[in-house]
C-alpha cells in the first residue's frame, strides 16, 4: 500500500505552472516574441470591446426593444400563447432528457435552468414570471420522465412528432376576432420568434427531402437519378437569395391574380428547398462511406432494398454525417437571416426596424452585438448538444 | 421438374464475364442433399464469383442455376425466395455494426419472415449457444474477437433457417488462433446434416467433412472428386502443383 502511493509520477508530470509556460509559449526567442505581440493584441482587442460595452454603450435600446427582438409586433394581448407553446416545449424536453439521457446531468440542469437563468436578465415583471414557469414546467416533466420512463416513451416521441403543429397553431392562432385565440397574421410574426421558426420549419422538412434525394441519386432507375441530380445541381448552382427573391417576387407573377401564398410560408419553402439539395450531397457522402459487404449481407439475407436502406445503411451512413448534418443545420438557421433582404422581421430585419426610431438613431453597434449573441447562443448550443449526443451514439459501437 | 428430388442445386454452363475479364467459363455442379462441398483454387480462380452467383450476388449472363426447383432468372420474387433459403458468411463476417449481437440475428428473421420479435429471439439465443457465445448476445460486433465475430455471422445466417449454407473464405480474415473455433461450429454443422458450399483452404476441414471437393482454376472446373481421390491421386498436374504449394508449409 505505502509502497504503492510513494511511486511518483514522471518528472514531466509534477512540472508547474512555469514549466508548462515555459514549454509551450516561451520555448524560443521567436515563441516568446509571438507570445509577448499575442498577448498585446488579445490584451488591446479585450480592453477595447469591454470599455465600449461597459461606458460608451447604450443598451437601453436592447432593453426597450426587447420584446420587438423576441417577437416582433406579435400583439401583447396574445403572448400567452407563445409562452404556452414553449411550456409545452420545455415538458417535452425535460421529459426526453429524463428518459433518454438520465446520466447526462450537467447538460440536463443547463436546460432545464437555462429560462430561469435568463429570468436574471432585464426583462421586465411579466416575462420573467413566464421564464421561472417554463423552468418549472421543464422540471416537472423531467420528474415524471423519470418515475415513468417505459411508459412514457412512445408518447414523448409522439409529443415531439406534434410539437412543430401545435407550436404553429399556437402561434398563429385559431379562433375569429372575438374568440379565445384569434388569427395573427405572419406578417406581425417577428424578431427570434421567425428566426425560430423559419429554422426548425427548414430543418424539419428539409431533412427527410435531403434523405429522398440522396437515394435518388443512386437510384438504378434512370428518370428518378437524372431528376434527383439536376434538382440538385441546380439548387447548389445559385444563391439562397436568389431563390428568396424568386420565392418572394417571381412566384406570384405566375399565379392566378386571386391566388396568395403566405409570405412567411413562401420563405420556408424556399429555405426547405435550398437546405435539401446541400444535405442530398451530405447524406449521399455518408453512403458511400458504407462498405459494399454491408448491403451484401443485407442481400444475402433476404432484406429487400428498402428494408436494406432502412434498417441496415441509413442508421450507419446518418450516424457517420451527425458532425455534417449539425453544420449544415446551424447554416441554416444562419441563412434564414437573409429573409430580411426580402422584407420579413427575423432576428435582422427586426434590427433594421429598431433602429429606424428617432430614439435609437446610430445604435447600430450595440443591437447588431445583440443579436449576434443570440445567434452564437443558439448555434454554439446546437453544436454541443450535437457533441453530447455523438458520445452517446458512438460508445462501444465501432 | 426441373432437379430431381435428391438435387438441390443445379449449375449448367455457368458464364460470368466483368467487362472482358470472362471469370466464370461454363460451370457444371451438382450438388445433393446434405451434401459438403469444398471449393477451392488459385485466388482469381473465379471460386468465390461462382458460390456468389447462387444467391444472386453476382448475376451470370449464361447457362442455368437451379437452387432447390427455382430458376434464378430476373424475376424478383424468385430471387427473394433463394435468398431466404440460402444463407451466406462471408470473409469479412460483414456483421452490422450499428446494431448488437441479438439485433443482427434476429432483423432478418423478423423482417423477412415475419416473425415475432419473442420467437426471434428464443431461437437466436438457441443458435448463440449452438455456437458457443450465449452470453455475448446484447455486445455490439466491435466487442468481440474476429473469430467470434464469425460465429455471430454464422448464428445469423442459421437464423433464416435456410436449406443451404454458403462460406465465402470464412477463416481467411482470421487470427491464427481463432481459425478453429469457426471451423468447430462448421464441421458441427456439416455433420448435422446442413447442405454446404465452402470455399476455402483449410485442407483438414476438408479432409474430416467434405463428401467432394472441386479445384478452380482460371474460370473452370478442373478436377472435382472425394477428399480421397483429390488428396490420394490427383489426376491433374494444376492440382498437384497447387496442393503441393498449400501443403507444403
Amino acid at each position: 500500500m505505502t509502497q504503492a502511493n510513494s511511486v511518483l509520477p514522471p518528472l514531466a508530470e509534477r512540472s508547474g505552472i512555469l514549466r508548462w509556460l515555459r514549454k509551450n509559449l516561451f520555448g524560443s526567442w521567436l515563441d516568446a516574441a509571438l507570445t509577448i505581440i499575442g498577448a498585446i493584441i488579445i490584451y488591446w482587442a479585450i480592453k477595447g470591446f469591454l470599455t465600449w460595452a461597459f461606458t460608451v454603450a447604450e443598451w437601453e435600446v436592447i432593453s426597450a426593444n426587447m420584446r420587438l427582438i423576441m417577437i416582433g409586433q406579435y400583439p401583447l394581448e396574445q403572448v400567452g400563447q407563445l409562452w404556452i407553446a414553449l411550456g409545452f416545449l420545455m415538458f417535452l424536453t425535460g421529459n426526453s432528457l429524463a428518459i433518454w439521457a438520465r446520466k447526462s446531468y450537467f447538460t440536463t440542469i443547463l436546460l432545464l435552468a437555462s429560462p430561469a437563468l435568463l429570468a436574471l436578465l432585464p426583462f421586465g415583471d411579466d416575462p420573467r414570471k413566464w421564464l421561472i414557469i417554463l423552468s418549472v414546467t421543464g422540471v416537472i416533466g423531467w420528474g415524471m420522465g423519470w418515475s415513468k420512463p417505459e411508459a412514457l416513451g412512445r408518447i414523448v416521441i409522439l409529443g415531439w412528432v406534434l410539437s412543430l403543429p401545435v407550436f404553429i397553431l399556437l402561434t398563429r392562432g385559431f379562433t375569429p376576432e372575438d374568440g379565445i385565440m384569434p388569427i395573427v397574421g405572419t406578417n406581425l410574426w417577428g424578431g427570434l420568434l421567425l428566426t425560430f421558426l423559419l429554422t426548425v420549419v427548414g430543418i424539419l422538412f428539409s431533412f427527410p427531402l435531403g434523405v429522398l434525394l440522396a437515394l435518388g441519386r443512386r437510384s438504378e432507375l434512370p428518370v428518378i437519378r437524372l431528376a434527383s441530380i439536376t434538382y440538385i445541381e441546380l439548387v447548389r448552382g445559385v444563391p439562397l437569395i436568389t431563390i428568396l427573391f424568386m420565392a418572394q417576387l417571381m412566384l406570384p407573377l405566375f399565379l392566378p391574380p386571386n391566388v396568395t401564398i403566405d409570405r412567411v410560408l413562401r420563405a420556408m419553402v424556399g429555405i426547405t428547398l435550398f437546405s435539401a439539395a446541400y444535405l442530398a450531397e451530405n447524406v449521399r457522402g455518408g453512403l458511400q462511406a458504407i462498405p459494399k459487404g454491408q448491403f451484401e449481407a443485407a442481400q444475402a439475407l433476404g432484406l429487400n432494398g428498402a428494408q436494406t436502406m432502412v434498417f441496415i445503411i441509413l442508421p450507419q451512413a446518418l450516424r457517420l454525417i451527425i458532425p455534417i448534418l449539425v453544420g449544415q443545420f446551424i447554416a441554416v438557421f444562419k441563412d434564414t437571416a437573409l429573409v430580411a433582404i426580402v422584407g420579413l422581421f427575423d432576428l435582422v430585419g427586426i434590427a433594421k426596424t429598431v433602429l429606424a426610431q428617432p430614439d435609437f438613431l446610430g445604435l447600430q453597434r450595440e443591437v447588431y452585438v445583440f443579436i449576434s449573441l443570440i445567434y452564437w447562443v443558439l448555434s454554439y448550443g446546437m453544436s454541443y448538444l450535437s457533441q453530447r449526443l455523438e458520445e452517446k451514439l458512438g460508445v462501444g459501437k465501432r | 421438374m426441373l432437379q430431381d428430388r435428391d438435387t438441390i442445386i443445379t449449375a449448367r454452363e455457368v458464364h460470368k464475364w466483368y467487362g472482358n475479364f470472362h471469370a466464370l467459363k461454363g460451370i457444371d455442379m451438382d450438388v445433393k442433399r446434405r451434401e459438403v462441398i469444398v471449393i477451392f483454387g488459385p485466388s482469381g480462380s473465379g471460386k468465390s464469383t461462382f458460390i456468389r452467383t447462387i444467391n444472386r450476388l453476382e448475376e451470370h449472363q449464361r447457362g442455368q442455376i437451379i437452387v432447390d426447383g427455382i430458376e434464378l432468372s430476373h424475376d424478383v420474387r424468385n430471387i427473394e425466395q433463394i435468398r431466404m433459403d440460402t444463407g451466406m458468411v462471408f470473409q469479412q463476417f460483414n456483421l452490422f455494426p450499428h446494431l448488437t449481437v441479438m439485433q443482427n440475428i434476429t432483423l432478418s428473421p423478423i423482417q423477412v419472415r415475419k416473425w415475432t420479435k419473442e420467437k426471434a429471439e428464443e431461437i437466436a439465443l438457441q443458435l448463440l449457444g449452438r455456437v458457443g457465445i450465449p452470453e455475448q448476445a446484447h455486445k455490439y460486433p466491435g466487442q468481440l474477437s474476429g473469430g467470434q465475430q464469425q460465429r455471430v455471422a454464422i448464428a445469423r445466417a442459421l437464423a433464416m433457417q435456410p436449406k443451404i449454407m454458403l462460406f465465402d473464405e470464412p477463416t481467411s480474415a482470421l487470427d491464427p488462433e481463432m481459425i478453429k473455433e469457426v471451423l468447430d461450429v462448421m464441421v458441427e454443422l456439416a455433420k448435422s446434416g446442413m447442405t454446404m458450399l465452402v470455399v476455402t483452404h483449410e485442407m483438414g476441414f476438408a479432409r474430416a467433412v467434405a463428401d467432394r471437393m472441386f479445384f478452380f482454376d482460371q474460370g473452370q472446373i478442373v478436377e472435382s472428386g472425394t477428399p480421397e481421390e483429390i488428396f490420394k491421386e490427383p489426376k491433374e498436374e494444376r492440382t498437384k502443383l497447387f496442393l503441393s504449394q498449400i501443403l507444403s508449409h
